[in-house]
């Protein structure tokens, strides 16, 4: 495959950037989209030219690095695949490929597509966690769970916190990311204990830290590539007005 | 409490309190819809307009009514103001726009709620100026009854016999439909109610809710159009 790609170039933080673009020939349609770049990255090397810096880790979809918006979507055109798992078969010979980084506010750019999604560490560190003194380790059956609940648990603790759903929202709104962490723990008996306190400080950071609000768009859910519903936002408005009037 | 400090207090609200209270204040205004839609349906009634008179009457004479009108005005006041605020955080959250757009899969209705929104409340100006100031006796009109109160009837007759005017109240009342579309079930997500079973039926009573309202005020220009003029 044979590709012309416009990608965003910013030297740093602080520098203008624009985007620049590049051919890349010979493109095998089962080559991910990520070595696709690396292939483009080893072509400017050699021509020693700097090459482009993108977020990526594990390249099997489950630690949230990777993070680009591809021709309009984030993690590209493929559905629930992270852009690592995205395989270029997924375009045609001849495409152009815009490729541009998440932009939000809460989301500074630190060079490229490379981008700081410290916010996300910051809501977390103001509640998103269970306080558990250490001891001996409990018997697993020894608090009961209802099934339903240990499965919706299981499905928001799913979250990878790549931030698509920031990219995709209109209005750059960290609502599902939040919704998942605070639903993970609101669901299950360790985590109710601070629940109140929990959703009360994730929903302050988040407002703090200069995310956008939701406004029942559900491009967050259509993006996500793990599939969160929309139904922990609804599960977090109630644990917020719960948590405000009781 | 002074103006700045009430804005302030808005302002220093979370971003869930604000939907709450947008939400809450947008379901009022649509409960209210209904009850004027039904009021509207009068004008369709041969009687010369006695039905619709005198409903008129009871709106802007009854002491409860008058007391809900209350909280009908700071429904639309603040479901404009905290609107207006959260779209303006919504702007500043995302500085730099994307160059290739958003082609994620969203409803379309939901991604013009600001612009929707503005539309209406550009009618509820030209409504109000219409009917209400009249009602108030801030605008003068020459139909009366027993040249006391104005008589509403031959009011909207007059209005709904000009074509220019009933194109633009249906293409309003449209534009209202679309709004109201993404709004009725937006609230509900926004109060957090979602559930399995129940929100299904909410999206669809929310289209059939929209399409009742649009059809329903629509109906009245289009009879007074073709049937009246």
């Amino acid at each position: 495959m044979d590709l012309t790609l416009e990608i965003w170039r910013q030297e740093n933080p602080k520098a203008k950037g624009k985007f620049e673009t590049y051919k890349v020939q010979n493109i095998s349609p089962d080559c991910s989209f990520l070595e696709m770049l690396d292939i483009l990255n080893e072509s400017l090397i050699d021509k020693v030219q700097l090459p482009i810096n993108f977020d990526h880790d594990c390249r099997e979809g489950i630690c949230g690095m990777c993070s680009l918006y591809i021709n309009g979507r984030p993690h590209g055109p493929d559905n629930e695949v992270t852009t690592c798992q995205l395989h270029m078969r997924k375009f045609k010979d001849g495409d152009t490929i815009t490729i541009e980084p998440w932009r939000s506010k809460a989301f500074p750019i630190i060079k490229d597509l490379m981008i700081n999604r410290n916010a996300f560490d910051q809501i977390i560190q103001a509640g998103g966690y269970i306080s558990v003194t250490t001891g001996g380790v409990p018997d697993a059956n020894s608090i009961p769970i209802n099934r339903n609940d240990a499965e919706l648990a299981m499905d928001a603790s799913a979250c990878i916190g790549c931030g698509a759903c920031v990219s995709a929202c209109k209005n750059a709104s960290a609502m599902l990311f939040v919704a998942a962490k605070v639903s993970q723990f609101a669901l299950l008996p360790q985590g109710k204990i601070e629940a109140k306190d929990r959703v009360k400080a994730m929903v302050a950071k988040m407002d703090e830290l200069g995310f956008g609000n939701c406004s029942n768009t559900f491009a967050c859910e259509a993006e996500c590539p793990k599939k969160i519903s929309v139904s922990n936002i609804a599960r977090m408005n109630r644990e917020f007005l719960c948590a405000n009037i009781s | 409490m002074q103006k700045s400090d009430c804005m302030k207090s808005i302002l220093n609200y979370s971003s869930l309190s604000k939907k709450y209270i947008m939400a809450l204040a947008g379901v009022f205004l649509m409960s209210f819809l209904v009850i004027h839609l039904a009021i509207n349906l009068c004008l369709l009634r041969d009687d010369g307009g006695e039905w619709f008179n005198a409903a008129a009457h009871f709106m802007g004479t009854n002491y409860i009514i008058k007391f809900f009108e209350i909280f009908l005005f700071a429904g639309i006041i603040i479901h404009v103001l905290i609107g207006v605020v959260l779209q303006v955080k919504n702007w500043m959250s995302r500085p730099v726009a994307y160059k290739s757009g958003n082609k994620s899969t969203t409803s379309f209705f939901s991604k013009y709620m600001i612009y929707t929104g503005a539309v209406v409340f550009i009618f509820f100006i030209i409504h109000f100026m219409n009917f209400y100031f009249m009602k108030m006796g801030w605008v003068e009109t020459t139909f009366k009854i027993r040249g006391e109160e104005p008589n509403f009837y031959l009011v909207a007759q007059a209005l709904f016999s000009n074509t220019n005017y009933s194109i633009l109240y249906i293409v309003l009342i449209t534009i209202l439909g679309f709004h109201l579309n993404h709004a009725f079930q937006s609230a509900f997500q926004s109060l957090g109610i979602n559930h399995p079973t129940y929100t299904p039926f909410i999206k669809t009573f929310a289209t059939f809710y929209s399409i009742l309202i649009v059809v329903g005020f629509n109906i009245i220009p289009l009879f007074f159009l073709f049937f009246k003029a």
